[in-house]
C-alpha cells in the first residue's frame, strides 16, 4: 500500500503528519528534554577548559597567569555561571535517571531506587567535599 | 501482512485469540510444511482472551488428581458435559499448561519456584494456575509472541469474515473483507478452524468485549452446522453495573463477601453453606456461578438488593482483606474499580450484579474438534465439545482453549493432508458474496443498527435471562423473528470502502440475531431446569427426558429445527449437585 | 455542571481526497462516561460514519488509544469529567499514518514486535515431562513489569524519536525484548543484543522519558531501554577486553 499516491479503489491513501522542526516547543516536558540535551555542550566546554588549564600548568607560571587573567574577565565569569548551572542540571537529571539503568541486588534483596540515586548524590558530595578541602588547605 | 495474489492455505483459522493461536502453533508443530493463515477481525492480542482474569485449571500438585478435576467439572456442569471429552481435557491440561510455562507465560510462583495454584469456585482442590489477576492477558500475549517465530503462520489482521465457502460437501475457505481497503477476497483452505469466541454481546449486561458477537457460530450455523446447547449461558455473579467489567472470582476466593442492602451474607439462605471467617471451597461465595447469580435474583424479588442508575445491585466487600493483600493478590481488581468505577475497594464496597459471562453452547464438535461439516473444526468458546455442559467452572475455559485449540490444529492437519484443490462452485459463491456486501454497503434501509441491537439485548434479558418461562421465551422468540426481518432493512450511512465499521457492525448484528434465535429456541424446548438454564415453569432437572444435548439447525425464514444428541457418560452417573454444608 | 460537552474529532476520509478536518459533536457529560463512551454515543446516535477501534473497555485489549487534547490516551480510561468544560479534542495517535478518522496503521509496530524476537530462546529445551522451569517470585519480579505491555502504542505516539526516525525500534518493542532478556528461562540475550545494539535499536533512544509517562500499565519502557544500554555498553567493554587479551 502506497501512502503518497491518490486514493484509488482498494488502495487507500494514508494521511501522514510530518514532525515539524520545532516539535519540542509545544510541550514543557519536551522543552526540558531539549534543555537537558543542550547542557551537554556545557559539559563538553568544561572538559575543554580543564584541558586548557592543564596545558597552561604544564607550560609554566606565565602561561597559567595569562589564562587566569583571561578567565577573570566578567564576560567569561558570566559564561561560567551559566555553564555551572547547566552542568548542575545535567548532573541532577543524570543521577535521577541512574536507578532506571542500574539494578543492584544484595542476595534476594533489590536495592531500592532511592538508595541508588542517593548513593550517586552522596558520592558527588563526598568528592566535591574532598576537592574543596584540598583547595582550602592547599 | 499477507498480500499474495491467490490466497490459498492448508489450514485457515478464523479468530486469533487463545484457541486460534494455540491451534496455529499446533498445526506448525504437527507439520511445519503446512501453510497456515490466521484471519482475525482485530489484531490477535486484542482478542477477548486478553480480559480473562482469574486463572486456568490443571492438575499439577501431588495432593490433586485427574479424577478430582474431572468430577468437579462434571458435577459443576450438572452432568450435561460429555465425560469422554472431560477426561481427555483433564488428562491433557497439565501438559498444555506446562507447555505455556515453557513458552514463557509469567505464572505466579511459590517461594521454591514452582507454579502456584489458587482455589476457585466449584473446584474442591486448589488447582488454578494464575498470573496475578491478568491470566488471560498473559496467556494470550505469550501465545501471540510465541507464534511470531513461526514463519509459515501468516496473519490476516483486521480481516472480517462474512461467509464460509462450502462445496463438494466440505468447507473450503472463507470470504473476508480487508478492513483497511474494503476489498472482499476469498481465502481458500483445505481445513478451516473457527475460534471466534462467544456471543455475550447478545445481552445488555455482559463482561464480554465489543467484538464478541458470535461471528463464527453464525457462520457455521448458516453453513448448516448445528449449534449445540445454546440455552446454557453463564452469568458471572460479580460484574460492575453499566460497564459489565468483571470482578474476578479470585476476589471471593481470597475472602470477599457478598452482602445485600442490610449488609447480610445472603448466600447462606440459598443452600450454599454457612458463613465462616475463612473462605471454604465450594461453599458460600465460592459456590458455583449459576447458584450465586440465581440467589441475586431471589434477593431482588425479596426487595433486599440496592437500586442504582443501572438497576439492582448488591455489594462485594473485600475491605477486611486489607490494603496489603488487595495490592499483592488482587491488584487488577483495585485498578479496575478505581479507574472505571471511581471506587477504592480498600475503603469502599464494590457494587456488583450478575452479568453475562460465557456461552457454554456453541458449534457442535466432537472430541477432536471436528464439526459435522467435513473440513470445518472449532475450538474455544465458539465451540461446544462439550466439557462445560450446563455450567462452566471458572478457570476451565482458559485451559480449554489450549487443549482443544491444540486438538483442532492436529485434526485440521490430518484432514488437510487428504484433500485436493478447491471445488468448482467456489468462485460463483465468492462473486455472490461480493455482490451481497456491495449492496449492503450502498445502504437504502431505514432501521438503526444501535436501535435494533438494543431491542435485541432487552428482549434477551427479559425473555432468556437468569430465570425463564415458556411465556417469556415465546415472546422473545417472536421479537427476535421480527428483528431478523428488520435487520434486512438496516440503514448504513457509511458508503466508504476504507475501515467501514458501520458495515461490519450491521453484519455483527445479523450474526448476533442468529445466536439469539438458537438460544431462545433451544431454551423453549428444554422443559427442565439444569445448571444455568432455569425454567420457573419446570423447576426440576429431568434426566429421563433431557440428559441430552440440544442441536439447533438453521431453517430458512423460520425457527430452527431442534434435534438431540446423547450425553456421553463414562464413569460418573448423574448425581445431585451439592455445595456448602451438605458436602460429604 | 453543564449537561453537555463538545468533542472535536479529527475526521479523515481517504476517498474524499481532502485533508483531515475537525468535526464537532455535542455529547452528554455523564460522570461515568469515558471519552470512548462518548464516541460510541456519536457512532450509535449522531454519526454512523465515524470510524475508530475499540473492544474491551477495560484497559487491557489496547485498541482504543487516541490523542486526547494532544496527549496519547486510552480513551476507555479517560473520564469526560476530567476534561470539563471542554471542548475535548480527539485525534488519531500521533506518529502513525492514518487510515481513516481515528484509525491508524499499525503494521510497522507489529513488524517491530516480531523483530525483537519476543519468545523464549533456549539453547536446550527441557522436556515437558520434567515439569516447569523453576522461577522464584523474585526472579519473576525481575521482568514482570515489562511483561505488562498491552501493545496500545501510546508510547510510540509520545516518543519524538519515533516521530522523527520511524526506523527506531521503539519503546514497547525494546521493553518486550528486555522482558525476555530478564526472564531466567530465556537464553536469547546475545541474539537480541546483536539485533538491537545499533542506531535503530537501543542507541536511538535519547531518554526523553515520555514513553514511561504515558504508559497506562506502568511498564516503564524508558527504564528498560536504559538498562539495556548499560548491558550493551558492558558487553562492548567485555568484548574489547577479551579481544585485547587474546
Amino acid at each position: 500500500m502506497d501512502s503518497s499516491s491518490e486514493y484509488s479503489l482498494h488502495h487507500p491513501k494514508w494521511h501522514r503528519h510530518r514532525t515539524p522542526i520545532f516539535w519540542w516547543v509545544k510541550r514543557w516536558v519536551y522543552i526540558c528534554f531539549i534543555g537537558r540535551e543542550m547542557t551537554s555542550v556545557a559539559v563538553a566546554y568544561c572538559a575543554v577548559l580543564l584541558t586548557m588549564v592543564y596545558r597552561a600548568l604544564q607550560s609554566g607560571p606565565e602561561a597559567y597567569a595569562a589564562l587566569m587573567s583571561l578567565l577573570s574577565h566578567p564576560a567569561i565569569i558570566v559564561l561560567h555561571v551559566f555553564a555551572l548551572l547547566a552542568v548542575l542540571y545535567h548532573s541532577i537529571t543524570w543521577f535521577n535517571l541512574s536507578p532506571k539503568a542500574m539494578v543492584f541486588r544484595l542476595g534476594r534483596w533489590r536495592v531500592p531506587d532511592l538508595m541508588i540515586s542517593g548513593g550517586n548524590y552522596a558520592a558527588w558530595l563526598l568528592i566535591s567535599g574532598v576537592i574543596a578541602w584540598a583547595y582550602a588547605t592547599g | 501482512m499477507a498480500q499474495a495474489e491467490s490466497l490459498e492455505y492448508d489450514v485457515l483459522i478464523v479468530g486469533g485469540g487463545g484457541a486460534g493461536l494455540r491451534a496455529a502453533i499446533a498445526v506448525y508443530e504437527t507439520d511445519p510444511k503446512m501453510r497456515i493463515a490466521v484471519v482475525s477481525k482485530v489484531y490477535p492480542m486484542r482478542s477477548h482472551t486478553v480480559s480473562a482474569e482469574g486463572g486456568a485449571a490443571a492438575v499439577i500438585k501431588p495432593d490433586d488428581s485427574l479424577d478430582d478435576h474431572a468430577y468437579d467439572t462434571i458435577s459443576g456442569a450438572d452432568w450435561m458435559c460429555d465425560q469422554d471429552a472431560v477426561e481427555a481435557f483433564v488428562n491433557e491440561a497439565p501438559e498444555e499448561m506446562l507447555q505455556l510455562e515453557h513458552w514463557g507465560c509469567p505464572w505466579s510462583r511459590e517461594e521454591d519456584g514452582s507454579v502456584a495454584v489458587r482455589s476457585f469456585g466449584g473446584m474442591k482442590i486448589k488447582r488454578t494456575w494464575f498470573a496475578s489477576d491478568k491470566t488471560g492477558f498473559h496467556m494470550l500475549h505469550t501465545l501471540f509472541q510465541t507464534s511470531l517465530q513461526y514463519d509459515p503462520i501468516e496473519r490476516y489482521d483486521e480481516w472480517f469474515v462474512t461467509k464460509l465457502l462450502v462445496d463438494d460437501g466440505r468447507c473450503q475457505g472463507v470470504v473476508a473483507i480487508e478492513m483497511a481497503t474494503g476489498r472482499v477476497e476469498p481465502i481458500l483452505a483445505k481445513s478451516v478452524i473457527i475460534s471466534t469466541g462467544g456471543c455475550g454481546k447478545i445481552f445488555p449486561f455482559t463482561t464480554n468485549a465489543n467484538i464478541k458477537n458470535g461471528d463464527g457460530m453464525s457462520l457455521a450455523y448458516r453453513a448448516g452446522v448445528p449449534l449445540k446447547d445454546m440455552e446454557f449461558i453463564q452469568y458471572h455473579p460479580t460484574g460492575l453495573p453499566f460497564t459489565g467489567i468483571l470482578i474476578t472470582e479470585a476476589s471471593r476466593s481470597e475472602g470477599g463477601h457478598l452482602l445485600n442492602k442490610d449488609g447480610y451474607r445472603y448466600l447462606q439462605d440459598y443452600d450454599l453453606g454457612t458463613p465462616e471467617a475463612e473462605p471454604v471451597l465450594r461453599s458460600m461465595e465460592l459456590g458455583p456461578r449459576d447458584r450465586l447469580s440465581q440467589a441475586f435474583i431471589k434477593e431482588q424479588e425479596k426487595g433486599r438488593t440496592l437500586v442504582g442508575e443501572y438497576g439492582h445491585y448488591v455489594h462485594l466487600d473485600i475491605r477486611h482483606l486489607g490494603e496489603k493483600v488487595i495490592n499483592s493478590r488482587l491488584p487488577f481488581v483495585r485498578e479496575l474499580c478505581v479507574k472505571y468505577e471511581n471506587i477504592d475497594p480498600v475503603k469502599e464496597m464494590i457494587p456488583v450484579r450478575p452479568v453475562i459471562h460465557y456461552v457454554m453452547g456453541g458449534i457442535h464438535t466432537d472430541i477432536d474438534a471436528a464439526t459435522p461439516l467435513p473440513g470445518l473444526f472449532s475450538a474455544g468458546e465458539a465451540a461446544c465439545v462439550s466439557i462445560n455442559g450446563a455450567n462452566r467452572l471458572g478457570s476451565n475455559s482458559l485451559t480449554e482453549l489450549l487443549v482443544f485449540g491444540a486438538r483442532a490444529g492436529k485434526s485440521a492437519v490430518a484432514f488437510a493432508r487428504e484433500q485436493g484443490g478447491a471445488g468448482a462452485s467456489v468462485s460463483a459463491q465468492v462473486r455472490d458474496e461480493q455482490e451481497r456486501l456491495s449492496r449492503l454497503r450502498s445502504g437504502g434501509g431505514s432501521e438503526s443498527i444501535a436501535g435494533l441491537r438494543k431491542e435485541m439485548q432487552d428482549t434477551m434479558e427479559e425473555g432468556a435471562g437468569i430465570y425463564r418461562t415458556e411465556a417469556s421465551l415465546a415472546s422473545s422468540a417472536e421479537k427476535i423473528q421480527q428483528l431478523q426481518e428488520r435487520v434486512a432493512k438496516v440503514a448504513i450511512s457509511d458508503s466508504s470502502l476504507t475501515f467501514n465499521t458501520e458495515l461490519t457492525a450491521a453484519i455483527e448484528l445479523s450474526y448476533m440475531l442468529d445466536g439469539a434465535e438458537a438460544i431462545i429456541h433451544s431454551a423453549i424446548n428444554r422443559t427442565e431446569s439444569r445448571g444455568s438454564h432455569q425454567r420457573t415453569d419446570h423447576p426440576d432437572r429431568d434426566d429421563e427426558n433431557f440428559l441430552k444435548h440440544s442441536l439447533a439447525y438453521r431453517e430458512q425464514g423460520g425457527p430452527p429445527r431442534m434435534e438431540y444428541h446423547p450425553v456421553v457418560i463414562t464413569r460418573w452417573p448423574p448425581g445431585e449437585r451439592v455445595y456448602g454444608q451438605k458436602k460429604g | 455542571m453543564p449537561t453537555n460537552i463538545t468533542l472535536e474529532v479529527l475526521r479523515y476520509m481517504p476517498e474524499d481526497g481532502g485533508a483531515p478536518v475537525f468535526q464537532e459533536y455535542e455529547v452528554p457529560l455523564r460522570s461515568d462516561w469515558v471519552v470512548l463512551d462518548a464516541l460510541n454515543h456519536v457512532k450509535d446516535h449522531i454519526d454512523g460514519t465515524l470510524s475508530y477501534r475499540w473492544s474491551c473497555r477495560m484497559g487491557v485489549c489496547g485498541s482504543c488509544g487516541m490523542m486526547v487534547n494532544g496527549e496519547p490516551t486510552l480513551t476507555c480510561a479517560a473520564f469526560l469529567e476530567s476534561f470539563a468544560p471542554g471542548p475535548i479534542r480527539v485525534e488519531p495517535l500521533a506518529h502513525f499514518p492514518v487510515i481513516r478518522d481515528l484509525v491508524v496503521e499499525g503494521s510497522d509496530f507489529m513488524t517491530k514486535l516480531k523483530d525483537v524476537k519476543p519468545w523464549v530462546i533456549r539453547k536446550e529445551e527441557k522436556p515437558l515431562s520434567e515439569g516447569e522451569y523453576r522461577q522464584t517470585p523474585e526472579e519473576l519480579a525481575d521482568f514482570k513489569q515489562y511483561s505488562m505491555c498491552i501493545n496500545c502504542m501510546l508510547c510510540y505516539s509520545a516518543c519524538p524519536v519515533y516521530g522523527l526516525e520511524p526506523g527506531f525500534t521503539g519503546p514497547a518493542a525494546l521493553a518486550l525484548a528486555q522482558r525476555y532478556n530478564l526472564d531466567n528461562r530465556d537464553q536469547g540475550n546475545e541474539e537480541r543484543m546483536e539485533l538491537l545494539s545499533n542506531d535503530e535499536g537501543i542507541w536511538s533512544c535519547t531518554m526523553v522519558g515520555e514513553c514511561s509517562e504515558v504508559c497506562p500499565k506502568g511498564v516503564d519502557p524508558a527504564g528498560a531501554i536504559q538498562r539495556y544500554k548499560l548491558a550493551g555498553a558492558a558487553d562492548w567493554w567485555k568484548s574489547l577486553i577479551t579481544r585485547k587479551s587474546k
